[in-house]
């Protein structure tokens, strides 16, 4: 008997390893042309793991007080072996992780995977793409950069203006009036302990109900594969789809490494609370449609305030786009025309707005 | 205590009421600006630029230089009985201003700091000594400090401010008609304009930085004599003073009475020097009176290509950290130690007023060390980046190692039904 | 499509297959762990300082003494007074940003560029600086003197 199955036989006798692992090894995965999606929450899964791994990592040496920190991960970047590593891969691996979880949530809408009874699922994962900018807008401010300070500031400021609550939500977020070394120590608590805790319990809760659930089949699909049973195809969970997903990974890792080696993160110069905000502030691309949007209002509409306003319709296109399943939970007729047409306004919105921030001065 | 006090609340105002009778503070009825607020230009004054001018704010009025009385109304005020001068002539102006700014006592009521020698500082200028001829095109007090609204020259709005000095002057000096009878150049305004002294003031905000009066004197003002323009420039530039004090250079300019740093840093038009000025160029200096071949040309074919050689130096130094950087590297300590190198260029550069090669070398040889070890960083860095490529490579290598496995692996066990 | 090949997988290519997977897997392990434990190891400088700074060991200078230390991303200066008092400043020329230094016979701070001259509390006394020199706070902390930079109100 090798050495892995009398493991394994050590386990089951125990606890009932196989009765335990039944599930997943009976798990299979659908067929056809659309199934290469499948993988994409597989790698924002790999990419958080990455996250806290390099995160750990960096706790070793990170000092977070607006004394220090920048010298802190200065002396990461230059000081300790491989650090910069260490340090770069976890700026890209976050930056990454965010665009695969967009292209996730973008792959579910059009390929219809959020209809009954996957609403849950795509609440969840709705929630968790709400932490992972948690995480990303929290830790851009952790090396204390002039940059990072001043789009703190501003982002802030934003949230400041929500109506009612705005002022005590910003007070919350800066730990004060100003952005200054107490909001350094609010977001790297919020960074480190609050958001990690949450984030691995809906990735359960996620991981939980995808598994209850099963893959969901593009309806198209489903409906041929109703017509004809012989037509329907798939593959078992182990090995062969989770060997792919592990190429998946390796692929995402040699890319990493090659960004982390070709082009380090940049550190930029220590914030300076008494300067002048440099020109050109720009927050991370995955806020930079909403900060563009809110620019491009004009100061006053009609009667609103047009910030306020700003905020207004994200908040409530946000809560719509939220509670998508809803609107479609059977995934054809009006609702799946209606979903569509929000899906492809939404993508191609924050693509244009994306790329109009960047180019715009 | 008390008594201190009150004798200064007293002995203030009976003061001025002895020295200038009419005047007091806080004096309430002012007829004049009725009237003269309408009237059109030169005769308007209103209150409103009257009150912006110092002379209004420490509580002069209009009688304190034209006379009158301006309790009363319309002519009365005006009658030669109340003692009315009218428009003050040129001819009066430095006489009437140095009536009170001449006066210790008076002055130090109002700014005991304040100098009172403006007066007998203009009758020894060049304004002054014609203006003591009878010629009264010459510039008075209020042509260079303006009437009615004249403020302070710490008042960044006043004309004599540092930063508007080069202006006033130049309403004369740049006017060629004007300037005619008088003979002197009229482009020193258009030269001082494209000077390093003028980027330093107006560009840089540098209120240290000369403008006119810092080398030509205020009320005293004229043009520094060849012998003391070395003295005038050595009051910012001490240090090329001392080297040019001990040159070769001050003896012979000395001798055929040439101005000192003038002769090759011109004076108006001063730019920024460069290394050319060592060259054999358009813009080079020594040529005009060295010989070519030489030994003071010698001397500075050295100089020149010493000053070249660590600038080049620095140069390739900085490239290298600048790849070093833009590929992500850490090199900010480097860069700190690449400023020093540059001081020892500025200070070769400074060393050259000596006019002497081995001192000009020892600058050099410094900076050249500097640079030496900024150019070893740069590479020991360009060398990390290189060992983190080849890392990569590994990692790169073993990574498709694994994706091309897993990939066969698959295509094996799956099966291959259809 | 793919028909035809035998289940039996040919041995030769059984054998390249284990050979990617395994050296490959244990490459990547090396390329991933090695960094790491690299990481872990402490480097021998503890820190790079911030806003506060450790400028030198009391006793290292001697009265009417200075040094030139790293202070953020410039130069400073420390400089203990013949009276026995330490001051530390900003060590860049507010003329033409050359590095100050402490001239021990004149008693005052130097800028050996232009010659201008500052008192020990930084300000502009002589030559070209337009400004004075930034002051920092020293404190002697045991045997550490200790530079920082002054708050603001």
């Amino acid at each position: 008997m090798s050495l892995t199955a009398r493991v394994r036989n050590w386990l089951d006798e125990r606890f009932g390893w196989k009765e335990l692992t039944e599930p997943l090894r009976e798990k299979t995965v659908p067929v056809h042309r659309l199934s290469h999606w499948y993988f994409l929450g597989g790698i924002t899964l790999f990419l958080f793991g990455i996250q806290v791994g390099t995160g750990i990592l960096l706790l070793l040496y990170y000092r977070a007080s607006a004394n220090e920190a920048f010298e802190s991960v200065q002396y990461i970047m230059t000081r300790v072996q491989f650090g910069w590593l260490v340090r770069s891969i976890h700026s890209w691996a976050a930056n990454l992780m965010i665009f695969t979880a967009f292209a996730h949530m973008f792959s579910v809408v059009f390929l219809r995977a959020y209809r009954k009874p996957r609403e849950l699922t795509w609440l969840s994962g709705m929630l968790l793409l709400f932490l992972a900018m948690g995480f990303g807008f929290s830790g851009y401010l952790l090396p204390w950069n002039t940059l990072a300070f001043f789009a703190t500031k501003v982002g802030t400021e934003i949230a400041g203006q929500v109506p009612v609550i705005g002022h005590s939500l910003m007070v919350f977020l800066r730990g004060g009036e100003e952005v200054t070394g107490a909001t350094l120590t609010r977001f790297f608590g919020f960074h480190v302990a609050v958001l990690p805790l949450l984030t691995t319990l809906l990735v359960v809760i996620h991981l939980a109900l995808v598994q209850y659930f099963g893959m969901s089949v593009p309806p198209g699909v489903e409906t041929r594969w109703k017509a004809s049973p012989a037509e329907a195809r798939t593959m078992k969970f182990f090995p062969t789809f989770f060997l792919r997903e592990l190429m998946a990974w390796y692929i995402a890792l040699g890319v990493l490494g090659a960004l982390a080696a070709l082009s380090p993160w940049g550190l930029g110069t220590k914030a300076d609370p008494f300067a002048s905000a440099p020109a050109g502030i720009k927050p991370e691309w995955y806020f930079l449609f909403m900060f563009q949007t809110l620019k491009l209002i004009p100061a006053k509409v009609w009667f609103f305030d047009g910030e306020v306003l700003g905020i207004l319709v994200f908040g409530v296109a946000g809560l719509v786009w939220f509670l998508l399943p809803f609107f479609d939970p059977l995934g054809r007729g009006r609702g799946r025309r209606m979903v569509l047409g929000a899906g492809i306004f939404a993508l191609t919105y924050i693509l244009a707005m994306t790329v109009y921030g960047y180019v715009a001065k | 205590m008390w008594r201190n006090k009150l004798a200064t609340t007293f002995a203030g105002p009976l003061l001025l009421l002895c020295l200038c009778a009419g005047t007091a503070r806080g004096q309430a009825a002012n007829t004049c600006v009725d009237c003269h607020s309408f009237l059109d230009p030169p005769l308007q004054v209103t209150q409103e630029k009257f009150s912006a001018d110092i002379h209004g704010q420490k509580g002069l009025t209009c009688a304190s230089c034209h006379g009158g009385d301006p309790t009363k109304a319309d002519l009365e005020a005006m009658s030669k009985k109340a003692g009315f001068r009218g428009k003050i002539e040129r001819s009066q102006i430095p006489g009437l201003c140095g009536g009170c700014h001449s006066n210790t006592a008076y002055m130090r009521q109002y700014n005991p700091s304040l100098r009172t020698d403006q007066l007998s500082q203009y009758k020894t200028s060049v304004h002054g000594k014609l203006f003591a001829k009878g010629d009264t095109k010459v510039a008075v007090c209020i042509d260079c400090h303006s009437v009615h609204d004249l403020r302070p020259a710490s008042d960044t709005r006043s004309t004599v401010h540092p930063l508007n000095v080069a202006q006033t002057c130049s309403r004369c000096h740049a006017d060629a008609a004007y300037m005619k009878k008088y003979a002197i150049p009229t482009d020193q305004f258009v030269k001082y304009s494209t000077s390093v002294h003028h980027e330093a003031l107006a560009v840089r905000g540098d209120l240290s930085a000369p403008t006119c009066t810092t080398c030509h004197g205020n009320h005293g003002a004229a043009p520094p004599g060849v012998d003391s323009v070395q003295n005038v420039c050595s009051k910012c530039h001490v240090f090329q003073d001392q080297m040019y004090e001990k040159s070769s250079h001050r003896v012979a300019f000395q001798s055929a009475s040439l101005p000192g740093c003038v002769v090759c840093h011109g004076n108006h038009g001063i730019s920024h020097p460069t290394d050319a000025k060592l060259g054999t160029g358009p813009e080079a200096s020594c040529m005009q009176c060295h010989k070519p071949g030489d030994k003071c040309d010698q001397a500075r074919a050295k100089m020149l290509s010493d000053l070249g050689r660590l600038d080049k130096a620095i140069q390739d130094a900085s490239r290298v950290l600048g790849v070093a950087e833009s590929s992500g590297m850490e090199v900010s300590a480097a860069k700190l130690e690449e400023d020093q190198a540059r001081d020892a260029l500025t200070k070769a550069r400074v060393t050259i007023h000596s006019f002497k090669t081995e001192l000009v070398e020892q600058d050099i040889q410094a900076g050249l060390k500097i640079a030496a070890k900024t150019q070893a960083d740069g590479e020991t860095a360009l060398g990390e980046r290189n060992y983190r490529r080849k890392g990569l490579g590994f990692s790169l290598i073993a990574i498709v190692a694994v994706v091309l496995g897993l990939w066969l692996y698959i295509r094996q066990i799956e099966p291959r039904s259809t | 499509m793919q028909t035809g090949e035998s289940p039996q997988v040919k041995p030769k290519r059984r054998r390249l297959v284990g050979f990617l997977l395994g050296g490959g897997l244990f490459a990547s392990i090396v390329a991933f762990f090695y960094p790491i434990l690299r990481y872990l190891v402490p480097p021998a400088v503890p820190d790079l300082g911030g806003d506060e700074v450790v400028a030198c060991k009391t006793g290292e200078l001697k009265p009417n003494g200075s040094k030139i230390f790293r202070f953020g991303s410039r130069p400073a200066l420390l400089l203990l007074t013949a009276e026995g008092e330490y001051r530390a400043l900003a060590a860049t020329c507010t003329h033409l940003s050359c590095t100050v230094q402490y001239r021990s016979d004149l008693h005052e701070i130097w800028c050996a560029c232009h010659n201008g001259l500052y008192d020990l509390s930084g300000r502009n006394i002589s030559g070209p600086p337009p400004r004075p020199l930034e002051n920092y706070q020293v404190h002697v902390r045991g045997d550490e003197v200790v530079v920082s930079r002054k708050r603001g109100a």
